[in-house]
């Protein structure tokens, strides 16, 4: 059996599943409990879990993120939630200090199953700061994995995998995508294992890899290309990278586009182009495109249509790639 | 001299009861006759505003925006007793305290419409850019006041506004900490109304009181009634020329709990009703600040129902002037996120600069902007 989902909802599902089958599992944040969650990925739960696991914490990231540490290393499995990645950073501390590292600092004596979920991205009109994409920051901290998924159907099933997996993962979810589609999500858990990426086109011309809200915009610039038979990779999961599904695309098609909403300096484009030139230099026909967000502090909304790659600006990159 | 902040923390400070009667033994603050009516002309705009806001909101003219109704008591009275060098260090839901210090409601209507030129505030106002994350403009409220105390000024206090659900955060207790040690001359003004989003202020903190944390820190801290602005005048006033010039025996800080009320929603992305009861906001209600000062204004023959439909008339125009002027200023220039980002633009900068003007030179804005 399944549902009709949209991302959120199947976000929603895979943390109720993923509470009905192991009561250690328990949900925490702001507003998560008796208001469901800003965005609703927790509606329904404190109905049906109580306040003992669906928990409304004080105004604190980094008493939110450090107790889930807490709770975790002492055999709960906490799935903590942030209400807007931009909020993240009282609770920084608390996370490449802590959560990232307790396994290798404690010599395996303690470790984390817990999942760090927080909505990210542009695109919603949102005020300052609730619209950046930082993913980059938690990629580069070992320790810890992470997920981004583009798809109602991913979303649970990573959501699932996350918190049946024996370490931290920070859980990104693309606000922009919470609703813009739905999809046929079964009803029982199941997992998306993380780790592996999805080729959501194949294409013989240029390799194009992206993730997040991103994917859509992609794989529609793709679509409307005559000239170029392009392959999408979503990588879906950002820590650990599928580096094999990347070198073996690539090796096909010998061009490679990058996108990504967060800006270009330092972010996982740079990773994904150099890893392909360690791996597969010898099968480069061009430089590796990357169509990215700009260097400079995210704008306000009224141009934040300007700073997200769309379609016009995706199918350019790629061209580029195409045409070199 | 500054007796009023020198209570016990749970002591609340009044001036007006709930119907506008002075209370019992309370002094009305030394304010003239034409202060007081534009402390309820203040009022009155900064609740037409809110209205127009949200409605705004509604039809899709402006972003997200946070309301204040309810909260004008606490947002005038307070930024009423700053002298003109004071200086003022909002969170994002003073556009009321903001316009008695003459922030345009103009620029306040640009930022929610996600424009950054909203953001900019106007060159001779001391005012501080506005903080959506939570708390962390307290420590830069500290660190204005003490960088003011280290150039030998003496005559500045720094009043930073934050709300219930900051006093968890770590930043408030930082900052609140650092004005404690280095005696600093800032007045921390926490306007209480009781949620944070969803969560009640009894989960926030096991505290009694929140004023009862400035303890802790080594100085003075105090509850109002937040929806009691003759009230919330007083108590600042008082912080502030503590702040300013205290006695031998205490230091400059003070936090000051307004206590009162978010009539609305937390933003308009909120719906309270989920979480909250009509019978709590209605009880609320009936502390409203604006009929209180009005009832007290009138008692003492200071305001008639003439002057009030003037002003009521008076209001409604600058509010519709403001939104004129925010809807008729044309769109941001697109190159603009380019700016200020630096001094200098970077090299690398100027490249993304440079494609992104040639993108839409080959495309078309239009283009640029389909989802």
């Amino acid at each position: 059996m399944s549902e009709n989902l949209t991302l959120v909802q199947a976000v929603r599902d895979g943390l109720r599943d993923g509470m009905a089958e192991d009561d250690d599992v328990l949900v925490m944040g702001q507003d998560v409990g008796k208001n469901g969650g800003v965005f609703r990925a927790t509606e329904g739960l404190f109905d049906e879990f109580g306040d003992e696991r669906v928990i409304d914490t004080p105004l604190a990231e980094s008493g939110i993120i450090g107790s889930a540490v807490g709770m975790a290393a002492y055999g709960l499995k906490p799935v903590p939630e942030i209400q807007f990645s931009g909020f993240m950073y009282p609770g920084f501390d608390q996370i490449v200090s802590h959560m990232s590292r307790l396994r290798t600092r404690s010599r395996g004596r303690y470790t984390l199953p817990m999942v760090l979920r927080a909505p990210m991205g542009g695109g919603i009109r949102a005020p300052e700061h609730h619209s950046e994409s930082k993913e980059a920051f938690y990629a580069h901290e070992a320790g810890l994995k992470v997920a981004m998924p583009s798809t109602p159907h991913d979303a649970k099933g990573m959501l699932i995998a996350s918190i049946r997996d024996p370490d931290p993962v920070v859980f990104l979810e693309p606000k922009k995508i919470y609703r813009a589609f739905r999809e046929e999500v079964p009803d029982d858990p199941y997992e998306v294992e993380l780790g592996e990426a999805a080729v959501r086109k194949e294409g013989t011309d240029v390799s194009v890899f992206t993730w997040g809200a991103m994917t859509r915009p992609t794989i529609e610039a793709a679509e409307q290309m005559e000239r170029v038979d392009v392959e999408v990779v979503d990588l879906r999961s950002l820590s650990p990278i599928d580096f094999d599904t990347v070198v073996e695309s690539f090796k096909k098609t010998g061009r490679a586009a990058i996108v990504h909403e967060a800006p270009n300096t330092g972010g996982l484009g740079a990773e994904i182009a150099a890893t392909i030139q360690e791996e597969a230099l010898l099968y480069q026909e061009a430089p590796i495109e990357r169509i990215t967000g700009f260097d400079v502090p995210f704008p306000l909304a009224a141009l934040e249509d300007y700073y997200l790659p769309e379609p016009a600006r995706i199918a350019a990159g790629i061209e580029e790639a195409f045409d070199f | 001299m500054t007796e009023t902040v020198h209570r016990e923390p749970d002591d609340m400070y009044r001036v007006l009861d709930e119907d506008g009667e002075l209370v019992d033994g309370a002094e009305v603050p030394d304010l003239s006759d034409d202060e007081l009516v534009e402390m309820y002309r203040h009022m009155k705009l900064a609740r037409r505003f809110d209205e127009r806001a949200v409605s705004l909101q509604r039809q899709g003219r402006i972003g997200t925006y946070p309301p204040l109704s309810g909260q004008e008591g606490a947002q005038i009275g307070s930024a009423m007793a700053l002298g003109d060098d004071d200086w003022m260090v909002p969170s994002y839901r003073e556009h009321g305290a903001g316009l008695v210090r003459g922030l345009p409601l103009k620029d306040t209507l640009l930022y929610w419409m996600g424009d950054e030129r909203g953001n900019r505030i106007p060159e001779d106002e001391n005012i501080f850019t506005v903080a959506v994350p939570i708390a962390s403009q307290l420590p830069h409220a500290t660190g204005m006041a003490w960088a003011s105390k280290l150039k030998d000024e003496q005559d500045k206090a720094f009043l930073c506004y934050f709300g219930d659900g900051a006093t968890s955060e770590g930043d408030f207790h930082e900052g609140m900490n650092f004005a404690g040690v280095f005696d600093t001359p800032n007045v921390f003004f926490c306007n209480n109304n009781q949620w944070a989003i969803s969560v009640p202020r009894e989960r926030q903190t096991a505290s009694e009181t929140l004023a009862q944390k400035a303890t802790a820190y080594g100085f003075e801290g105090v509850q109002v009634d937040g929806m009691d602005p003759l009230a919330v005048y007083q108590v600042t006033k008082d912080a502030v020329e503590k702040a300013k010039d205290p006695d031998e025996d205490e230091l400059r800080p003070t936090m000051i709990e307004a206590v009162q009320y978010r009539f609305g929603a937390h933003t308009t992305a909120d719906d309270p009703s989920v979480y909250r009861d009509e019978a709590e906001v209605e009880k609320w209600k009936a502390k409203d600040p604006i009929p209180r000062l009005e009832k007290f204004l009138k008692d003492t023959d200071r305001l008639d129902d003439d002057d009030v439909e003037a002003i009521e008339a008076d209001v409604e125009d600058d509010v519709a002037e403001a939104i004129e002027a925010a809807e008729e200023t044309p769109r941001p220039d697109p190159a603009s996120m380019f700016e200020n980002v630096y001094a200098e633009m970077p090299d690398r900068l100027e490249q993304q600069l440079e494609y992104f003007q040639s993108i839409r030179e080959e495309y078309g804005d239009e283009a640029l902007l389909e989802d």
